[in-house]
């Protein structure tokens, strides 16, 4: 039986990271905020069931995204899955080597190229089915059997809702990076290609 | 050995490391001749990182710390432990 003290111990290091990822999900500061405590409690109610050895942070990611998903889903405006952008594969990849050589070194400082709110901006902009994957894997660094479990959906789909997701996530930041003239408008055709030879 | 296309096409998996080592192996390999994929494998690393770095760096409300520090206060079912 966990003490209290063990607990706020080993979970609070965590609360940050709970905290980004609730704000990634609920996209603001109210919910986010009534989210995490929402999942401490939980969390703390139930810590008698965590196994000692296991992955304490997977678990609260766990409680967090059931959380959310039983009881802020549905108070949100849900974007249609028909809504998401699709584009070719290494899109942004694609864009980006295809301009000359002058703006090349765009490449070289990417941290730089984005903003951290147009990254944020292109996270939050895509449909849950797909956010929550992306924000699980790319952010979180959870294993897709993670992922798998935490949303309750097979491996496979958490494949293809990742490669769906942040294709149209590198959409969404190469539009950013043309709104704000660092791409042309009409994509060139990189005739270096590795797809191509 | 992998070309091109079956290299691209693992470039999820691999960065992701959910790839096979078998896979892993042969992708390693044609990544070592084959600049055109490395950059391309380089530039979705770095993405990565970016992604990462960006979206997980919110400052946490000190007011939410201490709501939560308040939850833990509560004894739920009078047994003097937590659970």
């Amino acid at each position: 039986m966990a003490e209290r003290a063990e607990f706020q111990q080993q979970a609070m290091q965590y609360a940050p990271q709970l905290y980004s990822a609730a704000m990634r999900m609920t996209r603001n500061n109210a919910d986010a905020e009534d989210l995490v405590q929402e999942t401490y409690l939980r969390a703390y109610r139930s810590f008698h069931t965590f196994e000692d050895g296991t992955n304490l942070r997977a678990w609260l990611f766990r409680i967090l995204t059931n959380t959310y998903i039983n009881s802020y889903r549905s108070k949100q405006r849900r974007v249609q899955e028909t809504d998401l952008a699709d584009v070719e594969d290494l899109y942004l990849y694609r864009r980006i080597s295809g301009v000359d050589a002058a703006s090349r070194s765009a490449e070289d400082t990417m941290f730089e190229l984005f903003t951290d709110d147009e990254v944020k901006a292109a996270l939050e902009a895509l449909p849950e089915t797909f956010r929550m994957p992306v924000l699980l894997a790319d952010v979180e660094e959870f294993s897709y059997k993670e992922i798998a479990e935490m949303l309750d959906i097979p491996i496979g789909t958490v494949m293809s809702r990742l490669h769906r997701g942040r294709k149209a996530m590198q959409k969404a930041l190469v539009d950013f990076a043309t709104e704000r003239g660092l791409l042309s408008r009409s994509p060139e055709p990189s005739p270096e290609d590795p797809a191509d030879g | 050995m992998a070309d091109c296309n079956d290299t691209l096409r693992e470039l999820e998996t691999y960065l992701d490391h959910e790839i096979t080592p078998e896979l892993q192996h042969e992708i390693d390999h044609h990544l070592g001749g084959c600049v055109d994929c490395q950059q391309a494998f380089e530039f979705h690393f770095e993405l990565k990182q970016v992604i990462r770095d960006k979206c997980s760096r919110d400052e946490i409300p000190a007011s939410l710390l201490s709501r939560i520090e308040q939850c833990f206060g509560e004894d739920f079912d009078g047994d003097g432990r937590i659970g």
